[in-house]
């Protein structure tokens, strides 16, 4: 199977051990995976702070260079779910016909990570290893915008050597929403305080999620917090086998 | 402030025009933590409650696609469901008045009163009197207003907000409430024993209900079909005003009205269910217009407009307007549960005040209620209406950042600077590339030797001002996959 990897530009950017885990994990299971070098950003940063013109170029720009791939596969719940439930309305509210027709024939083969491998792939066991005690957080976009489901918590379930541990208040936001957390910075820092709270009760050793958003957020907080606890995307876990372990950030 | 005329104060705390931006207004609450306390404790009750009662009801989606269905069927014929209200209510004896805005409303009110010679009136608790600021316009007058919701007599004699629109003392605990009755009631003696405190509030309100021949009560529902107003409750009080007195006056959003008798057999389950987790409320009370020898003899409606007719024209944004105040929204927010309702400057707080109100103020003021969400989507999920408020809010805030793009001071505000930049940046590949490697360059004075940020100047510190950074990877994604490119072709 062929199928394109949209990394997001945050991953691209911060977080490209995670592009490099999916890569590995794909490939793995014989995906032939594509990566083209024009891409950006879904457009999601600027949808949801107002900045809709901008959004709109972002999503113009995701549809043209993905109209003709097999499959495109997405590390991030959140951008998934901007792509879904808001490229419509953006191109509706602009006028844009043939946008409007290339993102209907384009939605049913965009995927985040969980539902690719869980869908097309039909594969629950990746064939990864993982000794460590984990807790999953279900993201936000993830949980509603998406409805995965269980897909992440069947995938880890499945990984050799993991413990899962559940997480209380698995639906409530960590409290990030993107620029969110700059503008209301002390609320945010609010709901994050009573997610770690959450979090750490499940004395894991990783909290791994769908999104490096949420684990951006979460990790931040572990770390002024000189918490023991790492933060680790899905991709990274399920990449992860003996013979190459997850890479695993300072 | 007067001891002996309760809401003598101006309620600039909710009132959107005066009120701080949302994230100033939440500081004194973040600080607060018995508020923040009773406020997660409160919803987190009234949350497992509904949570249970949904589940037990299998055909709840249906319940809900059926709610919506029925205000969106009103709203698309508002005037001619008013219309036929006004003609049904009249014909039984009741009065039905207009109210363009806040200040013909009250107006209007007043009016009534001084034609009744009343100098005091008893109030059920109705949230649209406080968004019309109705009891500081009563007070000038002259004229008393009591409250006889329990939750409302807890805050006007404790001189406090309401917080939640259903629970409007939802932030106050029983032992404040104690306090509150045992000073103003002065009953030194009284335990918190939430019975003792029901006690002293019945004793406290019999009083008014025997004395007082004049009342004002807001609606839960108008009935088109037959000109009935419905009201539900909990408590009986609301029920004591509108049977006891002489007058009654009742306000009501205009887009209360549902149009059959028989819809309130959708709305008032999903209404019960989700605002205070019961299957049924306990005091459903609907009138008609005047019965001669029985209730009051004479009634007024008064129908409130108050920016709501605009928001109809809207179509992403008119969905706000199927509300029925269930509160259920509030109960999940997690930013709610974090500040409470004050932080949103108005009567409505939570994720439909943070639509509501800036559309109530024509987008004029409450600019910051839109942002004041993470977007989880919690509320949507639980909206016995089915109102998409990330969606709504999302509309709203590209409306303020259209305000903002023609505004002189927009180049002093460095998230917008940031977020044009950025759209430039992220219009091409090649630019992209360059920004990434750039930004390592700039980060690297501000990366410890652990590889982390812990501090950032400008915006930047508004995350660091609890979370740490990772440093910037020597490597993007996109550099790692071209070197990778290269090595195997």
């Amino acid at each position: 199977m062929r199928a394109s990897l949209f990394i997001t530009c945050y991953n691209d950017t911060l977080f490209p051990e995670t592009g490099r885990a999916v890569v590995r994990l794909l490939e793995r299971l014989g995906v032939a995976l594509d990566f083209l070098p024009a891409q950006t950003c879904c457009g999601q940063m600027h949808a949801n702070t107002g900045f809709r013109a901008e959004a709109f170029s972002q999503a113009k720009q995701f549809v043209r260079l993905y109209r003709d791939a097999e499959a495109v596969v997405i590390p991030s719940s959140s951008c998934v779910a901007m792509i879904r439930e808001q490229y419509p309305g953006l191109f509706a509210e602009l006028g844009n016909e043939q946008l409007r027709g290339e993102l209907t024939a384009l939605l049913p083969r965009v995927y985040e990570l969980s539902e690719f491998l869980t869908g097309p792939l039909g594969v629950e066991d990746v064939g990864a290893y993982f000794p460590h005690r984990v807790t999953y957080h279900a993201s936000c976009h993830g949980l509603r915008g998406l409805a995965v489901g269980d897909r992440p918590l069947r995938l880890l379930a499945k990984v050799r050597g993991l413990d899962l541990v559940a997480l209380e208040n698995l639906d409530r936001c960590c409290g990030f929403g993107g620029t969110f957390s700059i503008k209301n910075a002390e609320v945010s820092s609010a709901m994050l305080a009573e997610k770690l709270t959450d979090v750490q009760r499940t004395r894991a050793e990783y909290c791994t999620a769908l999104d490096n958003s949420c684990l951006m957020h979460l990790g931040g907080a572990l770390h002024r917090q000189f918490a023991p606890m790492r933060t680790i995307h899905l991709a990274q876990i399920l990449a992860s086998t003996e013979s190459e372990p997850a890479e695993v950030t300072p | 402030m007067s001891a002996t005329l309760p809401n003598a104060e101006p309620h600039a705390e909710l009132d959107p025009r005066l009120a701080p931006p949302f994230p100033k207004a939440a500081l004194p609450v973040l600080r607060n933590a018995q508020l923040r306390k009773n406020v997660a404790h409160a919803t987190d009750v009234i949350q497992a409650k509904r949570a249970h009662l949904v589940e037990e009801k299998q055909d709840w989606q249906q319940l809900r696609a059926a709610a919506a269905a029925i205000r969106d069927h009103v709203l698309d014929h508002l005037g001619d469901y008013l219309e036929q209200f006004e003609t049904r209510c009249t014909a039984a004896g009741g009065v039905v008045h207009w109210a363009t805005d806040a200040a013909e409303a009250r107006a209007i009110i007043l009016r009534i009163l001084r034609e009744e010679q009343a100098s005091e009136v008893i109030k059920i608790k109705t949230m649209t009197s406080a968004e019309i600021q109705l009891n500081p316009a009563l007070e000038a007058a002259g004229i008393a207003a009591s409250e006889t919701d329990l939750a409302e007599i807890i805050l006007q004699l404790g001189h406090e907000e309401p917080s939640h629109i259903v629970v409007p003392s939802l932030h106050l605990n029983r032992a404040q409430v104690r306090e509150i009755f045992a000073r103003r009631m002065d009953l030194p003696q009284l335990s918190d024993d939430p019975r003792a405190l029901t006690a002293a509030a019945r004793t406290w309100l019999r009083r008014k209900f025997l004395t007082v021949p004049t009342a004002i009560s807001g609606a839960n529902f108008l009935i088109a079909e037959t000109g009935a107003v419905a009201v539900v409750e909990s408590e009986g009080n609301g029920r004591m005003c509108l049977t006891l007195p002489r007058t009654l006056i009742t306000l009501a959003g205009i887009e209360k009205v549902i149009p059959r008798f028989a819809d309130l057999e959708v709305m008032l389950q999903v209404l019960a269910r989700s605002a205070t987790g019961e299957r049924m409320n306990p005091y459903t009370s609907l009138w008609t217009g005047v019965t001669p020898g029985d209730g009051p003899q004479r009634f007024h409606v008064v129908l409130l407009d108050n920016g709501r007719s605009p928001i109809l024209a809207r179509p992403t944004e008119r969905q706000t307007l199927r509300c029925i105040r269930c509160g259920a929204c509030q109960n999940t927010c997690p930013v709610y549960r974090q500040t409470g309702g004050h932080a949103y400057g108005s009567v409505y707080g939570g994720p439909i005040g943070a639509i509501l109100t800036p559309q109530l103020m024509h987008m004029e003021h409450a600019q910051s209620l839109p942002f004041a969400s993470s977007l989880c989507g919690a509320c949507y999920e639980v909206c016995p209406v089915r109102i998409n408020i990330p969606e709504v809010l999302i509309e709203l805030r590209a409306q303020v950042v259209d305000q903002q793009r023609r505004r002189q001071n927009r180049m002093f505000d460095p998230l917008y600077l940031g977020m044009r930049a950025a759209s430039g940046i992220l219009a091409s590949a090649r630019r992209f590339g360059a920004a990434q490697r750039l930004g390592r360059i700039a980060l690297r004075p501000f990366t410890r030797s652990d590889g982390w940020i812990h501090s950032l100047p400008g915006l930047g510190a508004r995350w660091t001002l609890t979370r740490d950074l990772r440093g910037m990877p020597n490597q993007s994604f996109r550099e790692w996959w071209a070197q990778r490119q290269e090595k195997q072709p």
